[in-house]
């Protein structure tokens, strides 16, 4: 019977090793990117969010916010726009944090986790799996915003090089926000939880940033935590590589704002192994029930 | 590692657990279970809700540690050597399933994958299983839209990706109506007959009865009892005799007449006297005293011992929940 054969084939193959593992992940990348087709609105949050964003954003506080160093006026409407965008790049990524836990969390709850762990693989792949599947569709998104910027006026200024490094940046902004996620997702419940929870910590930390207005005028306390806050040395990185702050303007004395790619890298790599530590060793450990 | 000087395939014993033990905060789900299953045995772990099955199955199949205790599964350490379990085991239960976005093929290739088939042997050994289970048609679609029987299927399907010497099937008709159960037992009976070891948990007696050689009944974490079920019907079960009285007898005078044979207090149901007897050379005492008592005799009726009866004997719980099945 064909299945003892490959039964037999397969005990040859060890687990752990790096071709099986990559097998396997490369495997449930497959599974997790074949929801797309079935459940398209699962996009919504990371394409047709970003686009609301820019446009209520863009045209409605842009009518009013002017950028440090303007004057009111449809110039000033256009340069905030172009501030407003890579705001906008960060905090969807950011948000990459909430749509995975959701993922993971419907997971654990149909119990396909549970299928996996009881399968012969690596205990890093359905992980994996799943940090690269919402990596490709947290790419998708950051494209589409790409457009949207694009056609709003936004662009990038600062040469191609840099511009690569940016997307590069917020790619690996994802993947750490995505690590995060997957820890929360194994915490909760349910995907209200995760949702709840999610926004309750994601939001005051994208709105107290420099992602929809300068720091400058924030009250005291509230600067000084928008300044160290990681969103801000985030979106200042962004910004600088694609060169969307007009010459001149003032950068806040913090030093994540002072030295923001070089803090952007810091808090990636602080939030991937965090994340991905404590995914890992949940996922070990598996559900106590 | 300690595990390998006996190491797996040469091992006579399909499951061998020793004293396993498991607590959830103040519940002891597993309290001393030890259990021995020989390769190739259909045995059957039976016992009401929360007695202890699903926790059992679920440290025997690596989804979950012991607090204490020693299990071998295949010949290999379920704590010590899990992937060599998972190479070799099935696993259907209702908290190891499926993707239900993804279609039923899309799930079983995918589970072939991950066993590390090839993407061609993956699809070649979906679409045999899919024939083989019924499923073809539904197959392509996504598996939110399947029945309850489809949906078992296709989770015993997804237990038989690569042949597994140890199958377990954890409450596998638990939900389903009794068409869906009926086709269920069928596919079952089919796995069960192709010497594969099946270790089979139900709450269902029938379930038990019909596919087991072995049954061993759990209550509160422990085996209560163990034994093939004709043993335990014998060792447990008492026979209950059903006397229609056709009238001049009070029930009190009835009673009082055949008590002293009986194994426990006696029970009238209608016109019905219902007696368990120990032993059934005393029936025929038992009806002289009632003739004697001055009884019209007009039926009666000697019952076999039941799983049933089996069961309350044992954890004198109430009958078993026959769900929906006839």
């Amino acid at each position: 019977m064909t299945s003892v054969a490959v039964a037999d084939s397969l005990s040859t193959r060890r687990t752990g090793s790096l071709a099986k593992t990559m097998d396997e992940v490369r495997a449930l990348v497959w599974r997790n990117l074949s929801h797309i087709p079935r459940m398209p609105e699962r996009l919504a949050d990371v394409t047709v969010m970003p686009v609301m964003f820019v446009i209520l954003f863009g045209y409605v506080f842009g009518s009013a916010i002017v950028i440090p160093g303007m004057e009111m006026s449809p110039e000033s409407s256009a340069a905030y726009r172009e501030f407003l965008i890579g705001g906008i790049f960060v905090q969807s990524v950011v948000f990459m944090c909430i749509t995975t836990a959701v993922g993971v969390v419907n997971d654990m709850k149909e119990g396909v986790i549970d299928r996996f762990r009881s399968l012969p693989i690596s205990r890093v792949s359905v992980l994996l799996g799943r940090a690269i599947a919402s990596l490709v569709e947290g790419s998708l998104g950051i494209f589409v915003m790409a457009i949207c910027g694009l056609i709003v006026g936004w662009g990038a200024h600062n040469g191609f090089g840099n511009a690569v490094a940016a997307f590069a940046l917020l790619a690996g902004i994802a993947f750490a926000m995505i690590c995060i996620g997957i820890f929360v997702g194994q915490l909760v419940k349910n995907p209200m939880s995760a949702q709840a929870i999610g926004f309750t910590l994601i939001f005051p930390l994208t709105f107290a940033s420099n992602a929809f207005v300068p720091t400058d005028n924030m009250p005291g306390p509230l600067k000084v935590f928008s300044e160290w806050n990681p969103v801000s040395a985030m979106v200042q990185a962004v910004r600088e590589l694609f060169g969307n702050l007009p010459p001149g303007t003032p950068v806040p004395d913090a030093w994540p704002l002072q030295n923001p790619v070089l803090a952007t890298v810091i808090w990636i790599v602080v939030f991937a192994v965090i994340g991905m530590t404590l995914a890992v060793r949940k996922y070990a450990r598996g559900r106590d029930q | 590692m300690r595990a390998n000087s006996h190491s797996g395939s040469g091992s006579e014993l399909a499951v061998e657990a020793i004293d396993l033990r498991r607590s959830f905060g103040e519940t002891k789900a597993a309290d001393g279970i030890s259990l021995t299953i020989p390769r190739g045995m259909v045995f059957g772990l039976l016992g009401p809700n929360g007695a202890g099955k699903t926790t059992t199955v679920r440290i025997l199949t690596t989804l979950l540690r012991p607090d204490s205790g020693v299990a071998r599964v295949a010949g290999f350490d379920v704590t010590e050597e899990p992937d060599e379990v998972r190479r070799r085991i099935g696993l259907v239960g209702q908290y190891a399933s499926v993707d239900e976005i993804i279609s039923g093929r899309q799930n079983l290739i995918l589970i072939g994958r991950l066993y590390g088939m090839t993407s061609s042997q993956a699809k070649r050994r979906a679409d045999e299983l899919l024939e083989r289970f019924d499923l073809l048609e539904p197959g392509k679609k996504a598996v939110k839209t399947y029945s309850g029987g489809m949906r078992r299927r296709l989770d015993l399907a997804a237990s038989l990706v690569v042949s597994p010497s140890i199958l377990f099937l954890d409450e596998p008709t638990t939900g389903l109506d009794p068409n869906g159960r009926a086709a269920t037992w069928d596919v079952i009976s089919t796995m069960t007959k192709g010497g594969t070891t099946v270790l089979l948990t139900t709450q269902y007696l029938e379930e038990a009865d019909r596919f087991a050689e072995k049954i061993a009944v759990i209550d509160h974490g422990r085996v209560v009892a163990e034994g093939s079920p004709a043993e335990l019907k014998a060792r447990l079960g008492r026979s209950t005799l059903v006397v229609h009285l056709g009238g001049g007898l009070t029930e009190g005078a009835a009673t009082a007449a055949v008590t002293r044979f009986a194994a426990s207090a006696p029970q009238r149901r209608g016109d019905e006297l219902v007696v368990s007897i120990d032993d059934l050379a005393g029936t025929a005492e038992l009806i002289k005293a009632l003739g004697a008592a001055g009884a019209t005799l007009d039926q009666i009726h000697i019952a076999k011992a039941s799983m049933d009866d089996v069961f309350f004997e044992l954890t004198g719980r109430d009958r078993m929940p026959e769900g929906k099945a006839a």
